[in-house]
């Protein structure tokens, strides 16, 4: 038997969220294969081949793999399926994979799996469930396994030494469904909200619009950190939908979340509560956010916040 | 131009979930229950998309018990022109899952003959996030998931959708038919009024028994338990920010 891992890569290397996937693939204990499909991406393939563990790696280049697609994409695995019977097929989380996995597993007539944190055995997985607030353990009776891994959930590290060889592989013929027509990286100069080592969120506390920019956009500079909200902000006008964290918003996992003004409603706490440290300043001090706070400060944020600012290192 | 908008209830997301203590699921024996969150975005974009008369027809499809009713209803009052339920009693957040509910959902796609099937990104119950990428690939249509931003072209022969994806935004261009699964930026859906859940009242909702399409539904996925997560210890609190920027440096060592 043997295991596909598609690997999220930048075509001149790795996503480090591959190696996860690869070390969560080793609990498989079958032959493991990595899929690098990219226009180019020799360097991605090569890095590939140099993961112990690795028993081929399997490179598809062609340029309408810069940008792939779900149907490309999907087509793709179902030609490799065919030919290969692979006994899983997976990866990391990514927006590629969790658009493209569930296609292909349409076309097998598969039950694929999200964001599996913890692989038992060959057909047995566990997975969160209600952003993370009941974890289930499931068995799939599906011949093939189709399933995203959550690479914080699995190490990076300890895949050195390997060598294994580097297959070309040729794609399905066929215009893709899809045509891509652009992507744009709104704030290259900012750190991302879903991928920062730092968080800082505001809540209603922050009382306007301006309370963010002024109070709260200083400390996000100084830390180098992404800027967050909690729901009740973003439906009382004072920042976008999309910096929206919770449960119906963008489940983050820093290292450092912290969170200004906010109460800790049930549906803010699902989408961070794996945070590795947590702070949380307000005013009140018996709101529900202490009670998962690392540190808790009860203070003013308009006081607290811009102290914390100015003795901040750069 | 026909859409269909497909519609989940689940727990609603102000609750707190409880895990039975014999580990066989999450509580939901009398626990307020609502519309998934991104259910609701998708039929607010095929209201709005009616109402600029792009759309002719909006209807609602809900796969799930009969109070499932309640969420179809919510869509008919926010705009939604008729509602189908699929009806089973299967447990929506463990039993009936993505794979069975796409095959349904197909079946309704070859009924009624949309040129558009709108769904959430994801429901906040099982958090697959999986439903329209499965039924699109059953169906051999384009997809657009995590959709921020949609836009016609004037023959309504295809659309332009902006994603949100890991790196910012993408934009690709789809023909028509096509699956798009609607994510959090793309609109702030309307509140169901009273006066509209009351006119709701009035307009078609059928009731199906979805065993009668003959669809496979039984569960691929066997569940063998379901645990509430570890708990976090926290509720330490510090005096000053002084203190805190301490902590942060010499103790949990996040900060230079």
């Amino acid at each position: 038997f043997s295991t596909l891992v598609v690997a999220e890569h930048t075509q001149k290397g790795l996503h480090p969220a591959t190696l996860s996937a690869i070390n969560a693939a080793k609990k498989l204990q079958d032959d493991i294969c990595v899929l690098v499909a990219g226009s180019g991406a020799t360097e991605a393939a090569q890095e590939a081949a140099k993961l112990q563990g690795v028993s081929k790696v399997l490179h598809v280049d062609a340029p309408a793999y810069q940008y792939p697609v779900a149907d490309q994409m999907a087509n793709l695995l179902v030609a490799m399926q065919q030919k290969s019977s692979f006994a899983s097929i997976m990866g990391p989380v990514s927006s590629l994979l969790k658009d493209v996995f569930p296609r292909l597993a349409g076309a097998l007539d598969v039950q694929p799996l999200t964001d599996v944190m913890d692989i038992k055995s060959s057909d047995t997985f566990v997975r969160p469930t209600y952003a993370g607030n009941a974890i289930a353990t499931v068995r799939s009776k599906d011949p093939v396994k189709v399933f995203t891994v959550r690479p914080t959930s699995f190490p990076t590290d300890g895949l050195e030494g390997g060598s294994a060889p580097v297959e070309p592989v040729t794609p399905p013929e066929g215009q893709p469904m899809v045509e891509f027509v652009k992507e744009e990286h709104a704030h290259d100069d900012k750190p991302q909200l879903a991928t920062a080592k730092t968080v800082v969120s505001g809540g209603r506390g922050l009382r306007s619009k301006e309370g963010f920019d002024t109070v709260l956009d200083p400390l996000c500079q100084k830390l180098n950190a992404a800027m967050g909200a909690s729901r009740a902000a973003v439906d009382a006008g004072f920042v976008p939908n999309d910096m929206q964290v919770g449960q119906t918003g963008k489940v983050v996992a820093p290292d450092l979340y912290l969170a200004v003004g906010i109460s800790g409603a049930i549906q803010h706490l699902a989408g961070m509560k794996d945070s590795k440290t947590i702070v949380a300043i307000n005013k009140d001090g018996e709101a529900p956010i202490f009670q998962v706070a690392d540190y808790g400060l009860v203070a003013d944020l308009f006081e607290a916040v811009p102290e914390m600012t100015d003795k901040v290192a750069q | 131009m026909r859409a269909l908008v497909a519609v989940k209830r689940v727990i609603d997301y102000a609750v707190k979930v409880r895990v039975k203590p014999d580990k066989s699921g999450v509580e939901l024996n009398n626990i307020k229950m609502s519309m998934n969150p991104f259910c609701e975005i998708a039929v607010e974009e095929g209201v709005r998309l009616k109402e600029a008369g792009t759309l002719s027809e909006l209807v609602a499809v809900s796969c799930g018990p009969d109070k499932s009713q309640e969420s179809l209803r919510q869509a008919l009052a926010m705009g939604a022109d008729r509602a189908i339920l699929l009806k089973t009693d299967y447990r929506t957040d463990m039993e009936l899952q993505p794979l069975a509910v796409a095959k349904l959902l197909k079946k309704m796609v070859e009924k009624e003959d949309p040129m558009v099937v709108l769904l959430g990104k994801q429901a906040i119950d099982d958090d697959s996030n999986q439903t329209g990428q499965l039924l699109a690939g059953m169906l051999g249509w384009p997809q657009a998931t995590f959709a921020s931003k949609l836009a016609f072209n004037s023959g309504l022969t295809g659309v332009d959708v902006t994603r949100e994806v890991d790196a910012g935004l993408q934009t690709i261009s789809l023909k028509l038919p096509c699956v798009v699964t609607c994510d959090l930026r793309l609109n702030q859906p309307r509140y169901a009024t009273l006066p509209n859940l009351m006119k709701a009242k009035k307009k078609p909702l059928e009731v199906v028994d979805a065993a009668s399409l003959g669809v496979d539904m039984s569960p691929r996925l066997e569940y063998l338990s379901v645990e509430e997560p570890p708990k976090r210890e926290g509720g330490r609190k510090v005096d000053s920010v002084d203190e805190l920027l301490d902590k942060l440096r010499n103790e949990a060592k996040v900060l230079a």
